[in-house]
């Protein structure tokens, strides 16, 4: 009973890592990849941890503290690194798609500079 | 049964490791590079979870966080330095 669950999770995680793995080679630009493969790889390696978990807690009957340190960790820190990552491409200037129809952000983030050289005209940079 | 499964999810994760890979290769741009590393830490966590279960021993757990904490820093140090130059910066409020 408990190898047919640990077989179905590492199954549907190995599926999701393998879906976002042609996401982010199929997809047009980065942010769609970024799509692809934030929350796929999130939820698959996730439940590819999980699987191992409930196999060595009821084999073995090891709990392992640092490997629920690691599901928690993977689980916190994925989504803000995708974060990041996009925020980076963004602001460095990444082309969208083609296909992309609407770009909000970057009429924010000129507006935002406008303002803050409005406030604060001299302000030594770092 | 058990090992067979890991033996077929390891070769799944290996085939997503190599299209990975493609695109770090091809990648037209860094942030696509970046992206790809980042995706390529997450699936080694996943193969030595599916080793652990194959090879039926836990002394290969404490990497998974091992990995998993240099993917998050290297992933971090890398976007920092391609948004603004420097990867530890003085400047706050952002």
């Amino acid at each position: 009973m408990i190898e047919w669950i640990v077989a179905i999770l590492v199954l549907f995680g190995t599926a999701m890592s393998l879906l976002s793995a042609f996401g982010l080679l199929r997809l047009p630009d980065v942010y769609n990849r970024a799509h692809a493969t934030t929350k796929s790889a999130t939820l698959g390696i996730l439940s590819i941890l999980l699987g191992a978990f409930i196999y060595f807690f009821f084999t073995h009957g090891v709990s392992s503290i640092r490997m629920l340190l690691g599901i928690v960790f993977v689980f916190l820190t994925a989504p803000v690194a995708g974060h990041l990552i996009i925020r980076s491409a963004h602001r460095y200037g990444s082309p969208l798609a083609p296909i992309s129809v609407q770009d909000d952000l970057t009429a924010f983030h000129t507006q935002q500079a406008l303002e803050e050289d409005k406030v604060r005209p001299v302000e030594a940079e770092s | 049964m058990l090992n067979t499964v890991m033996l077929i999810a390891m070769f799944l994760l290996s085939i997503s490791l190599l299209l990975t890979l493609y695109r770090i290769i091809k990648g037209p741009t860094v942030h696509d590079r970046i992206l790809a590393l980042d995706s390529i830490g997450y699936i080694v966590i996943g193969i030595v979870a599916a080793l652990s279960i194959y090879l039926d021993s836990h002394a290969y757990l404490e990497t998974i966080l091992l990995i998993g904490i240099l993917a998050f820093l290297s992933t971090i140090a890398l976007s920092r330095y391609m948004e603004r130059g420097v990867v530890i910066g003085r400047k706050r409020g952002d």
